[in-house]
């Protein structure tokens, strides 16, 4: 599989897009934070960037390298390489240029201007969002064969894991707000990825308002290590599962 | 060599390979042919793993094929349309090919040599004719010294001199006691190297016989011909 | 004969001081307790003391249960001896004017409910100071009832109790007048600082921290001031309820967080005056209910979950040259009736314009956003707060505001933070 990496990570580099995402996420978090005057409005800055640019790019990015990469492991499948071997290098190789690029890009100015916990926490997350998005580009790409349906349903999704959920999340609020739902919201809040993310962070940036009111919940929630620890875990499924799902469709794909 | 034990492959409504059996033996070399869509091309990508038949099994020297992918580094492949990621040299492919197979063979560098691939190691692959790819996809194909070489319309696109440097190398490969399976449309060109003809028709195996007895058995002089005469008779 | 007669006056008159003035230092006698000293007994000592005598007690651990204080002596501790009430008894009972206490260590005094025994307890007296003493694991540390010019002053308060229940307050005082609260640190305890009917007193440079309810807790307590407290990670913060004339200065109100937890709750005051305090990453900043007459000016409200909550029950609050900065919301409310002024504040979520370059934002600023009424309502939607929906939701307000109440508003925003 190593081999197949190298060449997977040396296309990804020559690919450019990469190096430019790069060089756009510096961009765009060293100016957030040097040209607000407190670091804390540059972390909303960076917080944007996470929740909603990081997924974006990283889905659809995967999603297009993958449908051309269709030569690439039709060539390979005639050869003596095991198939899961070729789908896991593509998902790694993706899943390292991204991570980096987003290290690189955002996590840099992140450790000089925000607190470390602060900006572990949002590292983290970004880097775990890349991945989860790699993953959720690789399961539509498996799913249909057209490439424009496939940066169709990718695309779907980012909108509906970063935007469309929330408002129904808020609606239920709205449609249910005389019965005790904080558990129920808890709950669904596991079900996108991003609204985890932002959770987590939120739980660092606005932690006094998190204290208040359901915060209680949340705070005990997601706040303390077993919290943390199962909140990073249920990320972690979000990348599992798709990929687990799309390598079980590839093993079985005709070429 | 290879053994194909009943396979069948459904595409939605269509079926490509209806209950097929099929036994290939080493020094064959085999010509499969059929009218379009009648399976040929799923039969060889099955045989090399890359569509997975709904039933029946698939043994390459007397194992089965299913789950394993090691029996592939005794094949060599020449898609009908090689299809390589468009940003790499060909170079790049081939030395991108040599280290995945990790190959321990002697290399046979003869096509490389005769179809001057080397001049052109610098050309990316979305750049190249249509020929040229060909002549890419025979190298590979012939690079490793495979025990099986599979050859899904070889000549096609290939001018006469490479054809010819082609058709010699498939016939020094058969000499050698490789096992050939070549698709065409075109039977004459393969007429002076085939041992055995395959018929096939909407997934159905309809025609295995020595070109030999084929031709006795017509009273024909060519297999082309003999072909023919079996479809006016209705035999096929 | 003349100056023979002036001398004999004179003698005369320094007779008649000494009798009147038998307790003053010149007569005064000093009684010493220790295990090699004259004295024992604390109680022994106090009981033969005279008015005006000092008591030292020296370096040991006395185990004397309830000792009465009942006449005006200073009980002074060479050397912090331990005074211990073993979890039954009120270990001072101060009952006489004018006693002084100082360098004593109290520990664990009696936890009776019903009598609410403290470390020291001021019954009906004037002049009483309490001062330099240390306080541990008492159930309340120093009690004053029907007290006058009482001074509390420099000492550290500690009670190390989990439950509520099961602990008094740090510094206690009912229904007194004109007491000195200065330099004392109280952990731990329920209340750092109760006052019930207690006025016209000095609340000076306290800490109050850690405590399980309320770091100050007041109650019908008028005409009070409370200057350059700190108040950190309360159980519920600062509460005062049912007050008048409350002057609070360079207090600062910091990370009291919880459900109901506030920098401070201002509960039916009126006429008070708040300036430079600081608070800073409170859940709820201040919490105004049922007030009115109250003015806000110069104090910092920085990283707070709420800076101000300003309920609809409020009139004539005046939230001036204040700092908010770094707030998850500046000022909530919960209706959507407005009566009263915010002015030339600083607000670091303001992105108006100044361009006549009078340091004044040129458009008025709405401090009251969409979401945070949403929260008000509906407080489990704090769970998508930052989320892009509710970002968009509140620009789309911030640019046509249609519920959000249109009088909240700063239409003098100042452009630089105030140095505070």
């Amino acid at each position: 599989m190593i081999r197949i990496l190298k060449y997977v990570a040396i296309d990804i580099l020559k690919n450019k897009i990469v190096i430019a995402y790069t060089i756009m996420l510096a961009l765009f978090s060293w100016s957030a934070f040097s040209l607000e005057d407190n670091s804390s409005k540059g972390l909303l800055t960076v917080l944007n960037i996470v929740l909603l640019t990081v997924p974006l790019v990283s889905v659809l990015f995967s999603t297009i390298y993958v449908y051309n990469s269709n030569e690439f492991i039709e060539l390979l499948v005639s050869h003596p390489v095991k198939r899961s071997m070729i789908w896991k290098a593509l998902f790694i190789g993706l899943s390292l240029s991204l991570v980096t690029a987003y290290v690189i890009g955002v996590g840099i100015p992140l450790l000089i201007f925000a607190d470390w916990a602060t900006g572990l926490i949002m590292i983290l997350s970004g880097a775990l969002l890349s991945v989860i998005f790699v993953a959720i580009a690789f399961l539509s790409c498996i799913v249909t064969r057209d490439k424009a349906k496939g940066i169709g349903v990718s695309i779907m999704l980012w909108l509906y894991f970063a935007l469309l959920f929330d408002g129904l999340v808020l609606f239920l609020f709205f449609q249910f707000a005389d019965y005790p739902i904080e558990k129920v919201v808890v709950f669904l809040s596991a079900l996108s990825p991003i609204d985890l993310c932002r959770i987590l962070i939120l739980l660092r940036l606005d932690v006094s308002a998190m204290m208040g009111y359901t915060g209680a919940i949340f705070k005990n929630f997601f706040g303390n290590n077993i919290g943390l620890v199962f909140s990073f875990s249920l990320l972690a499924l979000w990348i599992i599962v798709p990929f687990f799902f799309s390598l079980r469709k590839f093993k079985k794909k005709d070429l | 060599m290879i053994e194909i034990k009943n396979i069948t492959k459904q595409f939605g409504k269509l079926t490509a390979l209806n209950g097929l059996s099929l036994t290939l033996n080493k020094g064959e070399c085999i010509a499969l042919i059929g009218p379009n869509g009648c399976g040929k091309t799923t039969l060889i990508k099955s045989i090399l793993g890359m569509v997975l038949p709904d039933k029946g099994d698939i043994f390459f020297e007397g194992k089965n094929i299913k789950n394993d992918n090691e029996y592939r580094r005794h094949i060599g492949y020449m898609p009908q349309i090689g299809r390589y990621p468009e940003n790499m040299t060909i170079g790049q492919v081939i030395d991108m090919i040599k280290g995945i197979r990790h190959a321990h063979e002697v290399l046979d560098n003869s096509l490389y040599e005769q179809f001057e691939i080397g001049n052109m190691l610098d050309k990316k692959m979305r750049t190249l004719s249509g020929g040229t790819t060909q002549k890419v996809s025979a190298t590979l194909a012939f690079l490793f010294q495979p025990k099986v070489l599979i050859l899904d319309e070889p000549t096609a696109g290939l001018d006469p001199i490479a054809s010819e440097v082609l058709k010699t190398k498939i016939l020094e490969a058969r000499e050698k006691g490789c096992l050939v399976l070549i698709t065409s449309h075109l039977l004459s060109e393969l007429e002076d190297i085939v041992s055995q003809v395959i018929f096939m028709q909407e997934g159905n195996l309809v025609l295995h016989k020595d070109t030999e007895d084929l031709k006795v058995a017509t009273g024909q002089d060519t297999i082309a011909r003999s072909i023919v005469h079996l479809l006016k008779e209705g035999k096929l | 004969m003349n100056i023979k007669e002036g001398h004999r006056y004179r003698i005369l008159w320094w007779v008649l001081v000494c009798i009147t003035a038998s307790g003053s230092n010149i007569w005064a006698a000093a009684s010493w307790v220790g295990n090699d000293k004259p004295y024992r007994s604390i109680q022994a000592a106090v009981h033969a003391s005279l008015r005006g005598d000092t008591v030292y007690i020296t370096k040991g651990f006395y185990k004397e249960g309830n000792i009465i204080i009942d006449k005006p002596i200073a009980v002074i501790g060479i050397g912090k001896p331990v005074l211990d009430g073993e979890l039954k008894h009120e270990i001072l009972s101060v009952k006489a004017d004018s006693v002084y206490i100082k360098g004593l260590q109290l520990q664990n005094c009696g936890r009776a409910v019903m009598n609410d025994q403290a470390a020291v307890k001021v019954y009906d007296s004037k002049n009483v100071v309490v001062e330099g003493n240390t306080l541990l694991d008492n159930f309340f540390g120093i009690y004053l009832q029907y007290s006058k010019h009482c001074i509390i002053k420099n000492n550290f308060v500690k009670a190390t109790q989990e439950k509520e229940y099961q602990s008094g307050n740090g510094i206690h005082c009912w229904k007194s007048d004109s007491l000195q609260i200065i330099g004392n640190r109280i952990l731990g305890h329920r209340d750092g600082i109760y006052f019930e009917f207690v006025t016209e007193s000095v609340i000076w440079r306290n800490i109050a921290k850690n405590n399980l309810r309320y770091g100050l807790h007041f109650m019908f307590s008028h005409k009070n001031a409370y200057f350059t407290n700190y108040f950190k990670n309360n159980g519920a913060g600062v509460a005062v309820m049912f007050t008048k004339k409350v002057v609070m200065m360079n207090n600062t109100f910091e990370e009291n967080w919880g459900d109901a937890a506030y920098g401070v709750l201002f509960k039916e005051l009126s006429d008070c005056y708040l300036s430079g305090n600081k608070f800073y990453r409170n859940t709820t900043g201040i919490f105004f209910d049922g007030s009115s007459r109250i003015t806000a000016e110069r104090n910092l409200f920085a990283a707070n979950g709420w800076g101000m909550r300003l309920q609809a029950s409020c009139m004539d609050i005046v939230i001036a040259q204040n700092n908010f900065t770094g707030n998850t919301f500046d000022v909530a409310t919960n209706g959507t009736l407005t009566l009263n002024k915010f002015y030339e504040n600083y607000w670091d979520k303001y992105e108006g314009y100044d361009i006549d370059k009078d340091k004044v934002g040129d458009v008025p600023y709405h401090p009251l956003s969409l979401f945070s009424m949403i929260v008000e309502k509906n407080p489990p939607a704090m769970l998508l707060y930052r989320s892009f929906m509710v970002t968009l939701l509140d620009k789309s307000e911030k640019v046509l505001p249609s519920l959000t109440s249109d009088e909240f508003v700063d239409k003098k925003p100042s452009m630089i933070p105030y140095t505070l």
